[in-house]
């Protein structure tokens, strides 16, 4: 989407993912539709990082999940190196997964407590490459622990004897054990405190750079993807609303959407956070998932919306500037910040 | 006078591994209509702080000290004294408004039965009252939405019924343990908007608990930033804000990402993580993650005091500080008789900037 040479690693076209819920009984069974992901499609390059950003229930996980495979899509395309991951087969796939690995959020949920740190970033080695000498691997786990900011002679211990930040740091060697190219992170570190984030996100760009890594960053904050980001996605019930590239978004979003979750960051300095509160917020609330607003997704919580977004539904379309918006009225606003 | 005044406190909590000092020695103060921050990370002691105030501290959990609410100490009171208190004088808010609310009961049963108990009214009435209260923290059509159940609301609307149920009774303070940590950012933004005017409107003390300094720039008169269990710098939001002293309030403030300034530059980490309160560094607790570290740190550091409630516990002198008689914070405007160091290990190095500074 921006112009770069490089052949894009990863090309996610048209991903649409809809779950279906049953209520009632049998004889009153009630089918709903639910489109967690509506439609995303974006390219990502060798070494690129593309942050994406949006509330809970915008299917920002969802779509990293579909991205690997690990739920159905039910629509649309997942090119890796130019091969079509939808149609593979589940063992195609899971070879496949050497090169995609993901993070998680909670970083202590997501490690087994029962087993040591050690075998826990050992684990990939040990199922995709079961001949693999013992030493060889551990001198890899060791090199790994290193690599991350934990003391290899920790390799014994078990996850509740580390903090939050610490077992993030086991998350990421346990993906990166495998050499992967691409790099998934849901929400890295929203579960931790604020002076653990700025040392995993330190980490991660500085991992990211090391291995040339392209990097999919998941976050509901914009503050947090900015220091991370080449490019940008703004989710919104399923949609994305911007593709920008970092440095025009945060100077001058083309999304009111965009806009409203920039305006809603906490500022940490009192006169200034006063003085933005001034201005008008984004009101309401997402609305329901099963009553998707006719027309534009956003329009009503949109303090810009006129007649025509509350019928047709704008096409996320290619601005002059290279960056991309789903938005009627994006040419004749100015959200500079 | 102050509305709540607390000396002393102390937090333990009796576990299998031994004694673990949850809180260590906090005074704090918070005048009608006033708002108050207590910030520190995971583990800092700041959840439990309140949790002692309010008696809701669990089994293993014991608090000494005093605490002073309209002249009454909530130390000394016994369970069903205290029970007349919280709610009633003292309401609290917790993080997930989810787990808070009674998922088998309506909004109307869960805010009627507040107001009836707590405030001697009939039915007919705390329903109109518990109407009024959705209304005040702005939940739309609220004759209607009182009949549904908390799954029917979203996470920011199930917060908005918690901040109007801590209402209901008018409190003189209200206590929220970080509000807004479990919502989407802007919700975040419409809940402290949402306490900042009610604040203004009725008048209310308010001790905001969180992780995140940027949260409470806003709303905040004062800030009291916890560490290991003990409060290591206190003062006015500009103070806190504009002029922190300690390293670690500084380290803070810079490791927030911040979307008001340019920069692609690295996020300043504070390097580390926060100390096992079983296993305390001696000392100052900061100083295994303290750039500005030193031999001294080594030995408690002394209280600075500039008066007027402004304090750090540092070695690093304060511009126009002097070293805090008592170890806590003093009454605004309340001088500071004498200079003497009440803990002896604050004397040592700290003893002759003392005798520079006063």
């Amino acid at each position: 989407m921006t112009a770069s040479a490089a052949k894009p690693v990863l090309r996610v076209q048209d991903l649409a993912v809809t779950f279906t819920s049953v209520s009632g009984g049998v004889f009153s069974r009630k089918e709903r539709q639910l489109r967690a992901v509506d439609g995303i499609s974006f390219d990502l390059r060798p070494g690129e990082t593309l942050g994406v950003v949006g509330e809970s229930g915008s299917g920002k996980s969802t779509l990293a999940r579909a991205i690997l495979g690990l739920i159905p899509a039910n629509r649309g395309r997942v090119q890796w190196m130019g091969e079509d991951l939808t149609g593979l087969d589940e063992e195609q796939l899971r070879q496949k997964r050497k090169q995609l690995q993901i993070v998680f959020q909670d970083p202590v949920a997501s490690l087994n407590p029962r087993m040591t740190a050690g075998d826990i970033i050992a684990e990939p080695l040990w199922t995709f490459y079961p001949n693999m000498e013992r030493l060889q691997v551990e001198e890899r786990t060791r090199g790994m622990m290193k690599m991350v900011g934990l003391l290899p002679n920790q390799i014994n211990r078990y996850p509740h004897e580390f903090s939050g930040g610490q077992c993030q740091r086991i998350g990421i060697a346990r993906a990166l054990v495998l050499n992967p190219r691409l790099l998934i992170c849901d929400e890295p570190v929203s579960a931790l405190d604020v002076s653990i984030q700025a040392q995993i996100i330190n980490l991660m760009k500085s991992l990211q750079r090391k291995l040339g890594l392209a990097l999919i960053f998941i976050a509901h904050d914009l503050s947090v993807v900015r220091y991370i980001s080449d490019r940008v996605m703004v989710m919104y019930m399923g949609q994305a609303m911007e593709v920008s590239c970092k440095t025009s978004l945060y100077r001058r979003p083309l999304h009111p959407y965009s806009n409203a979750l920039m305006k809603s960051v906490a500022v940490p300095d009192p006169r200034l956070a006063r003085r933005l509160r001034q201005e008008s917020w984004l009101t309401g609330d997402m609305p329901s998932p099963y009553q998707r607003p006719k027309g534009c997704i956003f329009h009503n919580r949109c303090p810009f919306k006129i007649k025509r977004c509350e019928a047709d539904v704008p096409a996320l379309r290619r601005m002059e500037s290279g960056d991309w918006v789903a938005c009627h009225r994006a040419e004749d606003l100015d959200l500079s910040i | 006078m102050a509305l709540l005044d607390v000396t002393g406190l102390e937090v333990r909590f009796d576990t299998p591994e031994g004694v673990v000092k949850a809180v260590n020695g906090m005074d704090l103060s918070v005048a009608a209509g006033e708002t108050l921050a207590i910030v520190g990370e995971s583990g800092s002691g700041k959840s439990q702080l309140v949790m002692a105030l309010l008696g809701l501290l669990a089994e293993n959990g014991s608090a000494s000290g005093s605490a002073l609410f309209r002249g009454q100490d909530l130390m000394q009171m016994t369970p069903r004294e205290l029970n007349g208190i919280r709610g009633k004088h003292i309401a609290m808010i917790f993080q997930d408004p989810m787990t808070s609310l009674n998922p088998y009961l309506t909004i109307e049963k869960q805010m009627v039965e507040v107001a009836m108990h707590h405030q001697g009214l009939a039915r007919d009435e705390a329903r109109a009252h518990a109407v009024e209260m959705l209304r005040a923290v702005r939940i739309p059509d609220p004759e209607e939405r009182i009949r549904q159940y908390p799954h029917e609301y979203s996470g920011g609307m199930r917060q908005r019924v918690m901040i109007a149920i801590g209402l209901l009774c008018e409190p003189d303070l209200l206590i929220a343990d970080e509000p807004t940590t479990a919502l989407d950012v802007t919700v975040q933004a419409q809940i402290t908007e949402l306490v900042g005017e009610l604040r203004q409107q009725r008048q209310m003390a308010i001790i905001l608990i969180t992780h995140d300094m940027a949260a409470v720039a806003e709303i905040s008169d004062r800030i009291i930033v916890m560490y290991a269990g003990e409060a290591v710098e206190t003062g006015s939001v500009e103070d806190i804000f504009y002029r922190p002293h300690h390293p670690y309030t500084r380290g803070l403030l810079a490791s927030v990402p911040r979307l008001d300034r340019v920069s692609d530059e690295e996020l300043q980490a504070i390097p580390g993580n926060p100390p096992n309160l079983q296993d305390l560094p001696s000392g100052c607790r900061f100083r295994d993650r303290c750039s500005q570290a030193m031999e001294e740190c080594l030995q408690r550091p002394p209280l600075w005091t500039t008066g007027g409630g402004r304090t750090s516990r540092c070695f690093l002198p304060m511009e126009g500080g002097y070293i805090a008689a008592a170890e806590g914070p003093n009454e605004p405007g309340e001088p500071v008789e004498t200079a003497e160091v009440r803990d002896a290990s604050a004397a040592g190095p700290g003893d002759k900037r003392r005798e520079g500074a006063a």
